[in-house]
């Protein structure tokens, strides 16, 4: 009897095995906070999703949920994905932070990655990307190119992450033009074409001809084309929507850090980290320059090289906006005080919110 | 040729009970067309969509949670839009609400104790009341248009959970991030089952059924009824329709105030820049997809929550995009009216335009 039983229980695991054998060794699952076709933030991490696809081929098998609201929702998105035998799980978006580790802690076996917070378990690590060195290069060309001397900032939320991009474009426009002047306007979303169109003409009739933008969609740009001023991509190469207008973009390159990742999950030595990383190891690249002078690409180009060489933007002489001392002359920001920036530099015309 | 919706002398009482039938009916067969069309499978796409969310212990209790608060919502308003108060503003009063309930675990974290819980939904109710007695007295006093009023509230209150989890809420230990900080174990909402249900389903049960009971059998639901209908009987029977503004916007305020704590409370456990995807929008759909009936409405809100479970249950096992799931849940919306239309109105085929003008037509 015994042994009819331990047949039985064999056949079972080998039936188990085989069919495991036939699925992918591992299944890698997005949740986007907006839609796959904005064409910036979301479209960059599903590019990500479909390097993996295309790098991994079988063995990895990928599936998302796109729209996913920052909220209530959240938890449940990112626990459907773990119980749907995702082994890892790539939230990305700040929002979903608290249901991450929440979800994460209910399953200890499952890897999650969630790009933009600050907090991390033993299974959740976190992600984000030096875009503000982006950020200082295109508010040098802003400044070169500028015709009024005044940038419209469109601004999604007051995090850290977009102060210290505000922050890094205007030091980029001040090491040009010290009198550059920079308008935000705060439209309290990631993705709303509308509001962001809107916020765009507003910031081009007070007199600016630069439009750049932390929101994702192509909206800004295009009102920037029509209207005859320029702009910069947010996240994703805008070119098609702005052939004209774009001077370059800031592209989100998140498909080496997405194969990296799920290559140390196959191969068992995936662990908690925190990274950030920015031009130098590829993770920020910068969209070929466009409808610029020669001597102004070149001027780009010299800066990211320079930073490639390991300059930090936020280094100083920085002043904040209160006129207080932010960083002495050739000091460099700390890490933390970046990632947690809540004051503006000098010269800002705008008042952030607190 | 065209056609006109003549009303019907008398109404089928068979196709009544048949017409959300027809409609889920309807639905499966332009959920199955859109499918196959995009190039999915059409027979599993409708039972990931409908069957497995029943199936599975974990997304029935993630149809509960979500269906909780549309339910308690979708309670309030039916008093609201049965006596004739349009309050559209229940996503304010839920914000609102929220916010009053959470102010003792974010101002006063240290006191945590048996007290907490029952006090946060206290002053979630009262908040949610506060907050909807506003359009209700502006209307009284200055007959102005509760629809406007009420709607409009709902931005400052989103405003209003803006400015302070961004200012003087935000966790002191959060980097900056616009959150407030997370709850103590005090101020959570016990949970039932192994998932993110809490005791906040029940509750909505039990409003459903006392306020089933209230609607049938009490004066004041008789009262809600007759001054919806008829003011001017109501006020023959001595009814003062503005009383009962007062009670109906005060009633929804408070349980959508209500619904507002207890998903802060059992589901976040903190206080962010949004709390709701809508909730107090979609509640208006589940309180007329449900006739106005707390039972009704019961049944709607499940129904609602079960497409949205499946229609992330489909997007994320068959990669089908979130706009094809919106439009099925569209679908069944447009299918479950059109059917009711059908019970109070039949098409009439008009063969030239002379013949028209008939009195009884009426147009819609």
């Amino acid at each position: 009897m015994k042994s009819i039983l331990r047949g039985a229980v064999a056949a079972l695991a080998l039936t188990a095995a085989g069919s495991v054998a036939q699925a992918a060794d591992l299944k890698a699952c997005f949740v986007y906070v907006g839609p796959v076709g904005d064409f910036g933030w979301s479209y960059q991490h599903d590019q990500g999703r479909l390097a993996v696809e295309e790098h991994f081929g079988d063995r990895v098998e990928t599936a998302y949920l796109e729209s996913v609201p920052e909220g209530p929702d959240a938890e449940r998105a990112i626990e459907r994905f773990a119980r749907d035998g995702c082994g890892l799980i790539f939230t990305t978006s700040f929002g979903y932070m608290n249901p991450t580790i929440k979800v994460a802690k209910k399953f200890p076996d499952v890897k999650f990655e969630h790009a933009t917070g600050y907090k991390t378990a033993d299974n959740v690590a976190t992600y984000n990307s030096k875009f503000h060195e982006g950020r200082y290069i295109i508010g040098q060309i802003a400044a070169k190119q500028s015709k009024t001397g005044v940038a419209g900032y469109i601004a999604s939320f007051p995090i850290p992450e977009v102060v210290s991009g505000i922050n890094a474009f205007m030091l980029g426009a001040q090491s040009i033009n010290p009198d550059f002047k920079l308008k935000v306007v705060w439209v309290n979303t990631w993705f709303d074409p509308g509001k962001e169109a809107d916020a765009a003409k507003a910031l081009i009739d007070q007199g600016a001809d630069i439009i750049t933008q932390h929101t994702d969609s192509t909206a800004p740009l295009q009102v920037a084309q029509e209207r005859g001023v320029h702009g910069f991509g947010q996240a994703s190469d805008m070119i098609n929507f702005a052939k004209d207008a774009q001077y370059t973009a800031i592209i989100d390159d998140w498909a080496p850090y997405y194969i990296e990742r799920v290559q140390e999950v196959l191969d068992g030595k995936w662990h908690s980290h925190s990274a950030w990383d920015g031009i130098s190891e590829g993770h920020v690249v910068m969209a070929p320059y466009t409808n610029l002078p020669d001597d102004v690409v070149e001027m780009a180009k010299a800066t990211e090289a320079k930073i490639k060489g390991g300059w930090e933007p936020f280094t100083g002489p920085i002043t904040k906006q209160d006129g207080t001392e932010a960083a002495a002359d050739g000091v460099r920001l700390e890490d933390g005080a970046i990632l947690g920036m809540n004051w503006y530099v000098k010269g800002i015309d705008d008042k952030l919110p607190q | 040729m065209r056609i006109e919706l003549v009303k019907r002398k008398e109404h089928s009482g068979v196709m009544a009970l048949l017409s959300p039938v027809i409609a889920v009916g309807s639905t499966l067969i332009a959920a199955a067309l859109i499918f196959t069309l995009t190039g999915k499978d059409p027979a599993l796409g409708l039972y990931k969509f409908f069957i497995e969310p029943l199936t599975d212990t974990w997304s029935l209790q993630e149809i509960v949670v979500k269906a909780t608060p549309l339910v308690l919502i979708a309670c309030g308003l039916a008093v609201c839009y049965l006596s004739n108060n349009w309050n559209i503003g229940a996503e304010g009063q839920f914000v609102f609400g929220a916010i009053c309930g959470s102010f003792l675990p974010i101002l006063i974290p240290d006191f945590a104790n048996g007290a907490t819980l029952p006090l946060m939904l206290v002053f979630g109710a009262l908040g949610g009341a506060a907050w909807g007695l506003i359009p209700a007295l502006l209307k009284t006093r200055f007959n102005t248009n509760e629809i406007l009023t009420s709607l409009m509230l709902v931005y400052v209150a989103g405003l209003l959970l803006d400015y302070l989890v961004r200012g003087p809420w935000r966790d002191p230990g959060g980097y900056n991030f616009p959150e407030s900080l997370i709850f103590s174990d005090a101020a959570t909402l016990p949970v039932i089952g192994d998932g993110r249900m809490s005791i906040s389903a029940p509750i909505a049960v039990l409003v459903v059924i006392v306020l089933a009971v209230v609607l049938a059998k009490t004066l004041k639901g008789f009262e809600i009824r007759v001054m919806g209908e008829s003011p001017r009987a109501g006020s023959f029977a001595g009814f003062s329709s503005k009383r009962l503004t007062i009670f109906a916007f005060a009633l929804a305020g408070a349980l959508a105030g209500l619904a507002g704590t207890m998903e802060v409370s059992g589901s976040l456990n903190q206080l962010l820049p949004t709390i709701s995807p809508g909730y107090g929008f979609t509640a208006i759909i589940v309180a007329f997809l449900g006739r106005l009936n707390p039972i009704g409405i019961l049944i709607a809100g499940f129904v609602l929550a079960l497409s949205y479970i499946g229609g992330e249950a489909v997007q994320a096992s068959m990669g089908v995009s979130d706009k094809i799931t919106s439009v099925i849940q569209g679908l069944l919306l447009f299918f479950v009216l059109a059917c009711d239309t059908f019970i109070l109105y039949r098409l009439r085929f008009v063969k030239s335009r002379k013949s028209a003008g008939v009195p009884e037509a009426s147009h819609v």
